[in-house]
């Protein structure tokens, strides 16, 4: 009789994805939080220096993101777990299919909603992006809802992500957080 | 006493004469030159003006403005042209940039409202090309620019057009905390064109 093959030993991401990932992580909390709280000042220096530095990480996190999604199509993520059901598997694989939309989406819907409004974005105070959406008022009205619309779903998923795999970690003990731990 | 009449006539009416054409002179310098039925073409003409913030190029229209021409292109050091525009007409492509214009920090567009340019001299510096001299008012405080022009004719219309900057801080626009120029640029630059009829050929 053979002896059973080993089970799997829990495999990690790519170093550069776990390193592009927490990186995103990082740029996009900083984004939010710098987006709710400028939103709230009236107009002044301040608010203006907020509003630049919260596109500025927009604009980076797009940037990240976008090398995330190159990455992930050209290097297969570890195995998934023998042990996770089905339906957990498809859950995950749907949050973060719509998490990659909305990371693009967010951004771009920003980008253009700048531009709308007259303010081209110059990326790090140096660098001019284009306007891919002309300057036009009713545009910008309208691009302005759908950005905190989005960002807000996005915030949700990410919520959600978190606590999925804290769940993971702490109800089922069980190793996921290894394949993307930054140490 | 009659001879005493006549040359006390003589000379209070030739002292009214010089008098009357001293006053002329001094007051239309151009009533010679081309006559003041220049009219400007709203809607061909347009002025605005680009702002840095932080990098990014922000551009503002002022929607409303008149504009005083007697311009010979033939005998620009005869000619005068003097503009006044209605700061209350700004866009900017946001509402609340707008309002924050109006402040007295900014334009102080509601207690003055029009920001003016009156020539002092023109001259020809190339065919089609003219420099002209002039006080650009804002704000209460008067500074001397150079504005060169392009002309430009098609039909009966001509096209004046130029670009020159001016430094938002000799005019206390943008002050108190808005005084830093690495947040918003001193530089600012003024484009405009100004379509006019009734403008002699180049």
């Amino acid at each position: 009789m053979r002896a059973p093959s080993p089970l799997p030993t829990v495999s990690r991401y790519t170093t550069t994805a776990i390193a592009l990932h927490w990186l995103t992580a990082v740029l996009i909390v900083c984004a939010v939080a710098i987006g709710l709280y400028m939103v709230e000042l009236p107009m002044s220096v301040q608010r203006l220096k907020l509003f630049n530095w919260h596109k500025w990480f927009g604009i980076g996190a797009l940037i990240v993101v976008a090398v995330r999604m190159v990455w992930r199509v050209t290097h297969q993520p570890p195995v998934s777990q023998p042990d996770e059901s089905g339906w957990q598997h498809a859950l995950a694989a749907t949050v973060h299919l719509l998490m990659y939309a909305l990371m693009l989406a967010v951004p771009l819907v920003g980008w253009a909603y700048s531009s709308a409004s007259g303010f081209p974005i110059t990326w790090l105070g140096v660098l001019p992006l284009p306007d891919w959406v002309p300057k036009d008022r009713e545009l910008a009205e309208a691009l302005k809802p759908w950005h905190w619309i989005l960002s807000y779903s996005l915030i949700a998923l990410v919520s959600l992500h978190i606590a999925a795999a804290l769940k993971h970690h702490f109800l089922d003990r069980d190793s996921i957080l290894q394949r993307m731990r930054p140490w | 006493m009659k001879y005493l009449l006549v040359a006390i006539s003589a000379i209070v009416c030739s002292s009214i004469v010089t008098f009357a054409s001293a006053q002329t002179q001094s007051k239309s310098p151009t009533a010679t030159s081309a006559p003041s039925t220049q009219q400007l073409v709203p809607a061909e003409s347009n002025i605005r003006f680009i702002s840095k913030q932080m990098g990014v190029p922000v551009e503002g229209v002022f929607k409303r403005f008149t504009v005083q021409s007697q311009f010979d292109p033939k005998r620009p050091e005869a000619s005068s042209v003097s503009l006044s525009v209605d700061l209350l007409s700004t866009e900017i492509g946001s509402a609340d940039t707008e309002k924050e214009l109006k402040k007295p920090g900014w334009f102080d567009s509601v207690r003055r409202p029009n920001a003016t340019f009156a020539s002092s001299a023109i001259k020809s510096v190339a065919p089609g090309k003219y420099e002209v001299d002039g006080q650009l008012s804002i704000k209460g405080v008067s500074q001397r620019v150079l504005v060169p022009v392009t002309l430009t004719q098609r039909g009966s219309v001509t096209y004046a057009d130029g670009t020159f900057q001016i430094k938002r801080m000799d005019f206390k626009i943008g002050d108190g905390e808005w005084n830093d120029i690495s947040i918003v640029a001193n530089e600012v630059i003024v484009k405009f064109r100004l379509a006019l009829t009734g403008v002699p050929a180049i």
